[in-house]
């Protein structure tokens, strides 16, 4: 299978099973399409009319696609489907938390997927027993896995900052006896940044990810207190702050856009206007009856969005003034082997959430919704929590239906189950209007990487044998 | 090749082969929290 589009002046060819990818000129790009389903005579005829093009010419291109074939470069076959098979009977274990230390927050954003923090249920905060024993619980399940993620997550988790620090101090005092290396990350809406925060933070969070959703009167629209205030001017110096301090440790500053900010380029601009480089925009996750759900009409602006984005970060790029967007960032020679690529992001299987008061869930987006809940971390999973387990261990890129012929599905692993779930009642289906954004930001990805490529970039076939794996 | 340029990219029939160690870093423990997306991975071996 093949993807082939045009990104400003490139022709870019994508082969699926491979995952290689090929800049060509527009004889090539003509001649690739046509090759699979057309005689050498037909091809000969068609190109030779429309291009300046002699036969020999289209000879010569025919023969660089036939040796780009027998290398596995080019119309690979798919050989992934018993992987996809084998990866339904693995017996799974535990390997990421998010950790929800408290249903709960300080802001009142209407948007908010979990309710304001809550999840629609009672408000609460995780005590150090809780969650000293789901530490417990993830590490007790986690067979062979050596790294181990733990996200901080709510609600809003500095509201319980005494017990992260005592669960992370927890956790270090035990990983290396049990033969683990646990990676915190934290989630927070930044409001009680101080500098106690900062300098636990950046001595032991992996990653930090800052929730701002862009300009004042974007961020101010749904990011405000129970008052009614925003928080722009209270939590923008606070993140300066903090990623200052953190030097050359990861962090996102992650942004959600609604339907009333499809400009959400200029939300992204200004973030990094702000000096803020590594940045995240995502989607609103919400119901139609809400007022910030994604419109059909409004997907040809978001589309127009990813496409001014790439264009922005080519410029900035070249002009040094770069930043990384994160559904833009493709390592193309040390990104995901394949069975991560099949396998996603292991909700239900290798990641769960876990509530303040110790209910599992197959991952955050679930967390509320009885008939998914897996279990607690006191007793292991129902029988229950065990067939939702084995139903989501059952969904990948090859199960889905809606997958089958979907070029990216190789880059989403078939997508959010959530998103899923909550647009169309079934974990096994998938969300149309978010493939249709992920296709499309994967194609801008690949233009934002091809803009800039070294000579060490290119594909030479002679060096075949020490090529990357 | 004049008219056509590949790219180096990871071979995927090979990471096949090989197995995966499972590793490497949750995907919604980075930054999305509301979408699926790997290809952004870093795989631990590799990195």
């Amino acid at each position: 299978m093949i993807h082939c589009y045009k990104f400003d002046d490139k022709n870019i060819v994508l082969d699926v099973f491979s995952g290689s990818i090929h800049m060509v000129d527009e004889v090539a790009y003509d001649i690739i399409q046509m090759y699979e389903d057309h005689t050498r005579e037909q091809i000969v005829a068609d190109i030779t009319s429309k291009h300046n093009v002699t036969e020999a010419e289209v000879d010569e291109c025919l023969k660089d696609i036939e040796d780009l074939k027998e290398a596995g470069k080019l119309f690979a076959p798919d050989k992934f489907e018993n992987i996809s098979y084998d990866l339904k009977k693995r017996k799974w274990t535990l390997k990421a938390l998010c950790l929800h230390v408290a249903h709960t927050c300080n802001l009142n954003c209407s948007y908010c997927f979990a309710a304001q923090g809550n999840f629609h249920g009672e408000r609460g905060l995780m005590s150090f027993e809780t969650g000293k024993r789901a530490i417990d619980f993830l590490i007790e399940n986690s067979g062979y896995h050596k790294n181990l993620d733990i996200d901080f997550f709510g609600g809003e988790p500095l509201m319980n900052w005494e017990v992260v620090k005592k669960l992370v101090l927890y956790a270090r005092s035990i990983e290396k006896d049990a033969g683990k290396n646990i990676r915190f990350t934290l989630t927070t809406n930044g409001i009680n940044i101080d500098d106690d925060v900062i300098d636990f933070c950046n001595k032991e969070m992996h990653n930090v990810v800052l929730s701002l959703d862009g300009r004042k009167e974007t961020n101010d629209r749904f990011r405000v207190d129970y008052k009614g205030n925003g928080s722009y001017d209270v939590i923008v110096p606070k993140f300066k702050k903090f990623v200052e301090a953190r030097g050359n440790k990861s962090y996102y500053m992650r942004g959600t856009y609604t339907h009333f900010n499809t400009d959400f380029v200029e939300d992204i601009k200004h973030m990094a206007d702000l000096g803020f480089k590594e940045l995240s925009m995502e989607p609103v996750v919400t119901s139609p009856d809400s007022p910030s759900f994604l419109t059909e009409e409004d997907l040809p602006v978001l589309m127009q969005q990813y496409e001014d984005l790439a264009h922005e970060m080519i410029k900035r790029n070249k002009e040094g003034n770069g930043f990384t967007f994160y559904h833009y960032m493709l390592d193309l020679t040390c990104g995901p082997c394949i069975y991560k690529r099949i396998s996603g992001c292991g909700a239900g299987t290798e990641y769960i959430a876990v509530t303040p008061w110790g209910d599992i869930y197959p991952c955050h987006q679930f967390v509320g919704d009885e008939k998914m809940k897996l279990g607690d971390i006191f007793n292991g999973f129902t029988d229950h929590g065990k067939e939702v387990s084995r139903d989501f261990a059952q969904v990948n890129c090859y199960t889905r239906e809606g997958c089958k012929d979907c070029w990216a599905k190789l880059y989403c692993s078939g997508g959010c189950a959530a998103n899923a779930y909550h647009s169309g009642g079934d974990i096994k289906e998938i969300y149309d209007y978010g493939c249709k954004l992920f296709r499309k930001r994967i194609e801008c990805a690949l233009a934002v990487r091809l803009s800039d490529l070294k000579e060490d970039d290119i594909y030479v076939p002679d060096a075949d044998a020490e090529s990357v794996d | 090749m004049s008219r056509i340029v590949t790219i180096n990219t990871r071979d995927l029939d090979k990471s096949a082969k090989e197995g995966g160690c499972g590793e490497c870093q949750t995907s919604c423990q980075s930054a999305c929290k509301t979408s699926c997306g790997v290809a952004n991975q870093a795989c631990e071996k590799k990195s």
